[in-house]
C-alpha cells in the first residue's frame, strides 16, 4: 500500500503529532508526504529526513498558508490517485482537511485509531474513550485520522526521501484567513509534556491559576491544563482543555487538581502513566483512576507541595 | 435566510457507557438518550441570529430512529420552525449523514448550516467538514463566535494553540464549539407549542441516498481498566512519592 500523510508544520517545523501519523501510516506500507505552505522549502527538507519517508511533494503557494481545508483537501485529492491512503494527525488541523478530504474521495473516513490491525482494520475510541470499536473498512481508499498518543514518534533523522514540486488548483476562493490569536507561553506544549498540572473549576479565577497552579508547574518543568469548567468560566484559554472534546493527553505524570474526574475529562488524559489527584473530596471520580490520590484542601496542599519540591 | 441545523439523539452525556457483554456494541437500553450537547449549542446559534433578525426559518434535521423525533421536538421547543426526520432505524455513518443532509441543503437552500463539531457517541467530528466537501461550501468548523459581515460569514475558530479566525463566502458550514453560546432551555409553553409545529418524515430512499455503512464494526471492548492506587496520607507522603519516580530535588 501507498500512503499520503499530510504534514502539520509549524514555524518551520514539522510538528511531533505528524511523527506519529508517520508511524501509523507506515504500518500500511510506502510513506510519502505532502508539505502544503508558503515558504515550505525547509520544512519539506526537514521533512525528507524523517526516517521511512520515500518522497515529499511540496505545494508552496499563499493559498495554502494556513491549512484552509478548502484549498487543501482539493490538492490532496488530485494526489490520491497515485495512493491507497491518506493519514493525517487528529489534531485540530487534521480533523479539519481529513474529513473534506474523505467525502470528495466518497471514502468513509476512520477517525483518531489507535492501533492499526491490518491494511483494512483499525481500533478507535467512542464514547469518550470508553467503547473501543475494531473497524474493518470496505472502501477502495481509506482517510484516517492518527490519535498521537497512540504510536510512538518517528525519528526526524534517518531517511531521505525526494522532493517534488506540485502545484495544485490553489485557492479555491471560498474562505480566507483573517488572524489568530495564538497563546504564547514558556513552557511544554499539553500534547508533548512529560509532566502535565491540570486546574478544575475549584481554583475559582484565573488568579489562583497563576499563584498556584503555575509554580507546582515551573517547579516540575511541567505544562498546564484545564478542565472544561475552567475554561469555560475563563480561568484560561480555550487550548488548555484536556477531555473527549479538548486535547489528548498522555504524560509520565498528569496532577489534576480540583478537578472532579467527570468522564468527558477522563477521555483525555486516562492514558497518562502515573496520575495524580489532589480534590478535597475523597468521593471524587477523580480517585478512581488516580495512582496517587491526596484528599486535602488544594489552596493550603498545593503551595505546599510546590515549597516542598 | 433559512438555517438548517441537523441534530442528533445520543446518550445522555451525563451517563457512563456500558459496553455490551458479547462486544456488539454499547448497552442502550434503558439508557437515557438526549440531543448531542453541540447540537443543543447549534440550535440555540441559530435562534439566536433569527432574534437578531439575520435568520428567518430554522429547520432542525435529524437522521435516526422514529425516537429521533423527541430530539427533533427538542429542537422545536427551544425555536425552531420546522422539523424534518430521514427515518433510519439502523445507525447511519457521518458519509451518508452528510449525502443526505447535502440533498436536504439543495432542496431548501438554506444560508448556513450549522452542526455540532462531534458527535459524543460515534466521536467522529466528521459530518460538517463531509457536508462542507459535497455542498461545495467553505467550513467554519470548531466556531466560538460567529459574526455576518454581509455575504461573509466570520468564524472564530478553536484550534490547537488558541483561537483563529476565518472569512468565509455565504452560504457556508459551520460547526460548534463548547463556547459559542450557552442553550437555554425550552419553557413549558413552548414545549405545548412545539407538539404543533410542522415534522415531516422522509427515507433515506426519498434523497435516494445508499446509505449502506462503508466500516463494518468487528468488536467492541472496553478499554483497559485503570485501577485505582492509593491514597496518601499527606503533602510528604505525595513529594516522597514523586522523589520516587525521579521527579524534582
Ligand atoms: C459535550 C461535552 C463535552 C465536554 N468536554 C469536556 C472536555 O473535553 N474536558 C473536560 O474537562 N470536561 C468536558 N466536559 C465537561 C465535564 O462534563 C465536566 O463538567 C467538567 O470536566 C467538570 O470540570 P471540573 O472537574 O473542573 O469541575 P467540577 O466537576 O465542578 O469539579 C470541581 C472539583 O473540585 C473539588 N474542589 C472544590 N474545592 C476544592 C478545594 N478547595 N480543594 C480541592 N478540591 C476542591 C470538588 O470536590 C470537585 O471534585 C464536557 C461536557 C460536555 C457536555
Ligand atoms: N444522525 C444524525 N442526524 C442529524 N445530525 C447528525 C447526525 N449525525 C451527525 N449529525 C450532525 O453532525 C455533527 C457531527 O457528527 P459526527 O461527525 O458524527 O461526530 C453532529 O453534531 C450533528 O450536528
Amino acid at each position: 500500500m501507498k500512503t499520503l500523510v499530510w504534514v502539520e508544520h509549524e514555524g518551520g517545523n514539522v510538528k511531533d503529532s505528524t511523527l506519529s501519523a508517520i508511524t501509523a501510516a507506515a504500518k500500511l506500507g510506502e510513506v510519502h508526504l505532502l508539505v502544503a505552505g508558503q515558504d515550505v522549502g525547509g520544512v519539506a527538507a526537514a521533512a525528507a529526513k524523517i526516517a521511512g519517508v520515500g518522497k515529499v511533494h511540496v505545494a508552496d503557494a499563499a493559498a495554502y498558508a494556513n491549512a484552509l481545508p478548502e484549498n487543501v483537501a482539493p490538492l490532496v485529492v488530485e494526489l490520491m490517485g497515485h495512493y491507497d491512503a491518506f493519514v493525517a494527525p487528529a489534531t485540530a488541523n487534521g480533523k479539519n482537511i481529513a474529513p473534506r478530504v474523505a467525502a470528495l474521495l466518497d471514502v468513509m473516513q476512520i477517525s483518531e485509531i489507535l492501533s492499526v490491525e491490518s491494511a483494512d482494520t483499525f481500533t478507535r475510541p467512542t464514547y469518550a474513550g470508553n467503547a473501543i470499536a475494531t473497524v474493518q473498512s470496505s472502501d477502495a481508499k481509506k482517510v484516517i485520522t492518527v490519535r498521537g498518543t497512540a504510536f510512538a514518534k518517528a525519528e526526524r533523522e534517518g531517511g531521505s526521501g525526494s522532493i517534488e514540486a506540485v502545484s495544485g488548483a490553489g485557492d479555491a476562493g471560498l474562505s480566507s484567513f483573517v488572524g489568530a490569536e495564538i497563546s504564547k507561553s514558556e513552557r511544554p506544549e499539553l500534547t508533548s509534556a512529560k509532566i502535565i498540572v491540570s486546574g478544575g473549576r475549584a481554583l475559582q479565577n484565573s488568579e489562583n491559576f497563576h499563584t498556584i497552579i503555575e509554580p507546582l508547574a515551573d517547579k516540575l518543568g511541567a505544562a498546564v491544563g484545564a478542565s472544561r469548567a475552567a475554561v469555560d468560566a475563563g480561568y484560561v484559554p480555550n487550548d488548555y482543555q484536556v477531555g473527549q472534546t479538548g486535547k489528548i493527553v498522555a504524560p509520565e505524570i498528569y496532577v489534576a487538581v480540583g478537578i472532579s474526574g467527570a468522564i468527558q475529562h477522563l477521555a483525555g488524559m486516562k492514558d497518562s502513566k502515573t496520575i495524580i489527584a489532589i480534590n478535597k473530596d475523597e468521593e471524587a471520580p477523580i480517585f478512581q483512576v488516580a495512582d496517587y490520590g491526596l484528599v486535602a484542601d488544594l489552596f493550603k496542599a498545593v503551595p505546599e507541595l510546590t515549597g516542598k519540591l | 435566510m433559512k438555517i438548517l441545523v441537523p441534530v442528533k439523539r445520543v446518550i445522555d452525556y451525563n451517563v457512563k457507557p456500558r459496553v455490551k457483554m458479547d462486544g456488539t456494541g454499547v448497552d442502550l437500553a434503558n439508557v437515557k438518550m438526549s440531543m448531542n450537547p453541540f447540537d443543543e449549542i447549534a440550535v440555540e446559534e441559530a435562534i439566536r441570529l433569527k432574534e437578531k433578525g439575520v435568520a428567518t426559518e430554522i429547520i432542525a434535521v435529524s437522521i435516526g430512529e422514529q425516537k429521533a423525533q423527541e430530539t427533533l421536538r427538542t429542537a422545536l421547543a427551544m425555536g425552531a420552525d420546522r422539523a424534518i426526520l430521514v427515518v433510519s432505524e439502523t445507525e447511519v455513518e457521518p458519509l451518508g449523514v452528510a449525502k443526505i443532509l447535502a440533498k436536504i441543503v439543495a432542496e431548501e437552500g438554506p444560508g448556513m448550516v450549522i452542526l455540532g463539531k462531534q458527535a459524543i457517541d460515534d466521536d467522529s467530528n466528521q459530518v460538517g467538514q463531509m457536508l462542507a466537501a459535497l455542498t461545495g461550501r467553505p467550513q467554519g468548523t470548531f466556531a466560538s463566535k460567529i459574526e455576518i459581515d454581509g455575504d461573509s460569514i466570520k468564524v472564530t475558530r478553536e484550534v490547537d494553540g488558541g483561537l483563529e479566525t476565518v472569512s468565509l463566502k455565504s452560504p457556508a458550514i459551520v460547526t460548534t464549539d463548547l463556547r459559542l453560546n450557552e442553550p437555554r432551555y425550552a419553557s413549558l409553553p413552548n414545549i405545548m407549542k412545539a407538539k404543533s409545529k410542522p415534522l415531516a418524515q422522509k427515507t433515506p430512499a426519498d434523497y435516494g441516498v445508499d446509505v449502506t455503512p462503508r466500516l463494518k464494526t468487528l468488536k467492541v471492548a472496553e478499554p483497559p481498566k485503570r485501577s485505582a492506587g492509593v491514597k496518601v496520607a499527606d503533602v510528604d507522603e505525595l513529594v516522597a512519592k514523586l522523589k520516587a519516580m525521579g521527579v524534582a530535588a
